[in-house]
């Protein structure tokens, strides 16, 4: 290509992102990125929203990936700007989200010299990537960038970083088109028909078998839950699911056990404890699910789909390994479990229904609400008063949240019954992440109803996005369970340090009306269990921004609750049990 | 797929064969000190200019459940073409090149001289009190050597790694027919 028909680095990066099908860029400006903030000025196609932060920016592009299955864009510039990105590269990176993070450099000449905001962006980015790059020679831009894009999205998602120096996104660079194959990389999609056909084999003579899926499901697009739906159903096998996995199977349906894990239900957990057969969809046994590894399923087969080899038999041995994509996995075992002509053993599943159905007569979320009007408001309530009343209305409702016990509660006690509508950060725990993710999702379903559930301290680590908000007239609605604690830590030093609760108050806490209005906001408060469906009515009916700040029950802990290196069946079913938690080893206690 | 055992340690010869991008190398030994893994010998050098590509020879040990992560992991790394366990997939040649500084006079001098001649160690700098020995071969084969040179005046030593391949026809992208 003649020199002067080429274009600017700059101008060649965004036509690459637009031919990605780029529509949103989350950013934030600085020197290095200068040339590319030109170039957005320049044209239309590429709406860019600017946040207050850049953890807030990779935030936001993974809230914006989870709801839509595209691939979220971030634009950051060099050194601080880079370095403000890394939590969120690192939460993308342990929940499978895609997002390509455009970092500025100084340009080539002085990198390694200590250059003004100069930060080795690719070393310090490479274990919270998927994939990074540092582009040094214009030739190779845009070629880079849709290699970012394919491998951000294929085979199992996760972040890439492109470092773009500033002379490359000034100098000229030659276009080229996107492909969508690469030299080395080649993820593996198709799963093998003899180890589907060993896994129907095992799953036809189960007697008490146990679907256990997860975020591997909604990264395989809702055709893949759709299927498992299906699969599900046509099996009549019970099914549990992780906390990322939420939603890929209706909360709704009877052969559903709500999530199992750490915080998940009794029936959950006890039917993987019973297990003789247990297959494994798009999850990757995770120690807040296994327990303790020694008695984690211990009489049961185990069959496990997942798109990525290193996921299987990471920390858990499995009988049957089928190495694809979910959709693709389920689709095969369908169709294989249709044309194999044994028939499962419907009296042992019969039987094994009677003993969950006994393990779910325990109850084991119930609580009690003290109905007189002045009464202190249980957190699960709020959260179960919340879910009804958006039932109520018509809009399609995507929910995010902070970390810590509301967002436990939330995933307990809010029933999902689509993919995509349930954003939280479950690999990392990154608190803050809720409220740009919840930005994020709205940038992308404007029409839609989006909730970030907050506590009182998460919702402070990026409270500045309400800015944000404020600027792209986001009607996100901030539901804070206000318990004056670091709920989750308060929990764990009662019951494994004394009750010596060590730094775990949130004290000097702003009025969280005030504050949404001085972010011209709508700010609600509700004191006591009569003032709860007002303020969540009038929170839905608003087409702004709202922090509704509800005060709920600071004792109020979290069950069940499986304690550090304790087994499925080893749970706490509520406060009656906490002694037993007491009892814990030091082993235990080592754990996180 | 039988689930891996996972009480016994084993070594292995795992070879990588990549892309040679910068940073490529970086990603490999971060992985490993990253998820714990331990390298007992390392080499990388190009060895198809034309394609552009390196090759990485790791010698690590551990259970083989952990073996088999560590190849899933380096599988997953996106400049990656192949991962071979040449300990697993058939017999392979190993070998490696010591160099080896001895410092001395006398009779401990004569014994080193005597020993490197039975290693088949050859001599490529020597002053009246120093030999530097080059010497290739099995990796406990440098170990016996240089632990014979101890006690005769072992002053020090540069060691390049571990070098593998599969033995007959198999190579790292599969048979040569
Ligand atoms: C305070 C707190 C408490 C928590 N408590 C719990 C708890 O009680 N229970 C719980 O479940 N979690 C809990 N978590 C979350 C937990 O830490 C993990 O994030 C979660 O369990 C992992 O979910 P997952 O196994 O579905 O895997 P994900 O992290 O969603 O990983 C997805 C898996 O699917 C694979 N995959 C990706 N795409 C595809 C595809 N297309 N096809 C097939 N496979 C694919 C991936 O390779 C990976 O193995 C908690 C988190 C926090 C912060
Ligand atoms: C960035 C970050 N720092 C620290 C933690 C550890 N942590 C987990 S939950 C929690 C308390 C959260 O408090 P709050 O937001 O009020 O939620 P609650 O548990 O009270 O519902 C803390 C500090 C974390 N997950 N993330
Ligand atoms: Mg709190």
């Amino acid at each position: 290509m003649p020199a002067e028909t080429m274009q600017s680095g700059a101008e060649v990066l965004l036509r690459a992102l637009k031919d990605q099908g780029v529509d949103v860029v989350f950013g934030y400006p600085g020197g290095a990125v200068l040339p590319i903030y030109d170039a957005i000025f320049n044209q239309n196609a590429i709406r860019h929203i600017l946040v207050r932060h850049e953890q807030a920016a990779v935030h936001a592009a993974e809230g914006y990936a989870r709801s839509t299955g595209k691939v979220g864009v971030v634009l950051v510039t060099s050194g601080p700007g880079a370095t403000n990105a890394v939590t969120g590269l690192l939460d993308a990176l342990m929940d499978s989200i895609p997002v390509v993070c455009l970092t500025g450099q100084v340009p080539t000449h002085l990198i390694g010299n200590d250059a003004f905001q100069e930060a080795d962006t690719t070393g310090i980015t490479r274990p919270a990537t998927k994939h990074n790059y540092l582009v040094k020679r214009s030739d190779d831009l845009a070629r880079v960038v849709h290699e970012a894009f394919y491998i951000a999205r294929s085979g199992r998602p996760g972040p890439v970083v492109i470092d773009l120096p500033k002379d490359i996104l000034i100098g000229k660079a030659p276009y080229v088109a996107p492909v969508a194959t690469h030299r080395s990389y080649r993820p593996r999609t198709e799963p093998d028909p003899a180890q589907i056909g060993q896994a129907v084999a095992l799953l036809k003579g189960a007697k008490r078998p146990v679907i256990y899926t997860g975020g591997g499901v909604v990264n395989a697009g809702p055709a893949a839950a759709a299927a498992l739906t299906r699969f599900v159903r046509m099996t009549g096998f019970p099914c549990t699911s992780t906390l990322m996995g939420l939603g890929a199977f209706p909360a709704s349906d009877p052969q559903f056990l709500g999530m199992l894990g750490m915080h998940g239900t009794f029936e959950a957990n006890l039917a993987m404890h019973g297990a003789d057969v247990l297959l494994a969809v798009g999850a990757r046994f995770d120690d807040r699910v296994t327990g303790r590894l020694a008695a984690f399923c211990p009489g049961a087969k185990k069959i496990h789909i997942d798109i990525d080899p290193s996921s299987i038999n990471k920390t858990v041995p499995v009988d049957v390994a089928i190495i694809g994509d979910a959709g693709r996995a389920i689709a095969e075992l369908t169709a294989a479990w249709e044309a194999d002509a044994a028939t499962p053993d419907r009296a042992a599943l019969a039987e094994w229904w009677r003993q969950i159905d006994a393990w779910r007569a325990k109850q084991c979320l119930r609580f009690t609400q003290d109905m007189a009007p002045g009464a202190i408001i249980k957190p699960q309530y709020a959260i179960r008063r919340l879910h009804e009343l958006t039932r109520a209305q018509s809009k399609d409702t995507f929910i995010t949240t902070e970390v810590g016990q509301h967002q436990m509660w939330a995933a307990q006690h809010f029933g999902f019954e689509k993919p995509n509508r349930w954003m939280t950060s479950g690999g990392l725990g990154t608190m803050g992440y809720g409220l740009p993710a919840a930005m994020g999702v709205q940038l992308a379903h404007p029409d839609a109803l989006v909730i970030d559930i907050a506590g009182e301290a998460s919702i402070l680590m990026n409270i500045q996005e309400m800015g944000t908000l404020a600027q792209y007239r986001l009607p996100v609605k901030v539901f804070i369970l206000n318990n004056q604690y670091m709920g989750m830590i308060r929990q764990w030093q009662e019951l494994l340090h004394g009750s010596r609760y060590s730094e775990s108050y949130s004290n000097a806490l702003p009025d969280f009306v005030g504050l949404a209005e001085s972010f011209h906001a709508t700010g609600l408060r509700a004191e006591n269990v009569g003032q709860l469906d007002g303020v969540i009515e009038r929170m839905l009916a608003s087409d702004r921004a709202v922090i509704a700040d509800i005060a709920v029950d600071p004792a109020e802990n979290c069950f069940p609750m499986i304690p550090s290196g304790a087994a499925h069946n080893e749970m706490i079913l509520g406060p009656e049990h906490e002694d037993e938690a007491r009892g814990i080893t030091d082993e235990g206690l080592v754990l996180v | 797929m039988p689930a891996p055992d996972n009480n016994h340690l084993r070594s292995a010869t795992i070879s990588v064969l990549v892309d040679n991008e910068s940073g490529v190398l970086a990603r490999v030994i971060g992985l490993f000190s990253g998820r714990g893994y331990n390298i007992d010998s390392l080499t990388v050098a190009p060895v198809d200019d034309a394609r552009g590509r390196s090759r990485i020879n790791v010698v690590t040990s551990g259970t083989e459940m952990v073996i088999e992560q560590i190849k899933a992991q380096l599988d997953r790394l996106v400049p990656v073409h192949r991962v071979a366990d040449l300990t697993r997939e058939g017999p392979h040649v190993a070998r490696e090149m010591a160099l080896v500084k001895v410092v001395g006079t006398g009779d401990g001098r004569v014994e080193a001289l005597r020993i490197a001649e039975t290693f088949r160690a050859r001599v490529v700098d020597t002053t009246i009190e120093s030999f530097v020995f080059e010497l290739t071969g099995a990796t406990e084969k440098l170990d016996a050597f240089i632990e014979l040179m101890r006690p005769l005046g072992l002053a020090e030593v540069s060691r390049t790694g571990v070098a593998a391949l599969a033995r007959g026809t198999r190579t790292i992208g599969g048979n040569v027919t």
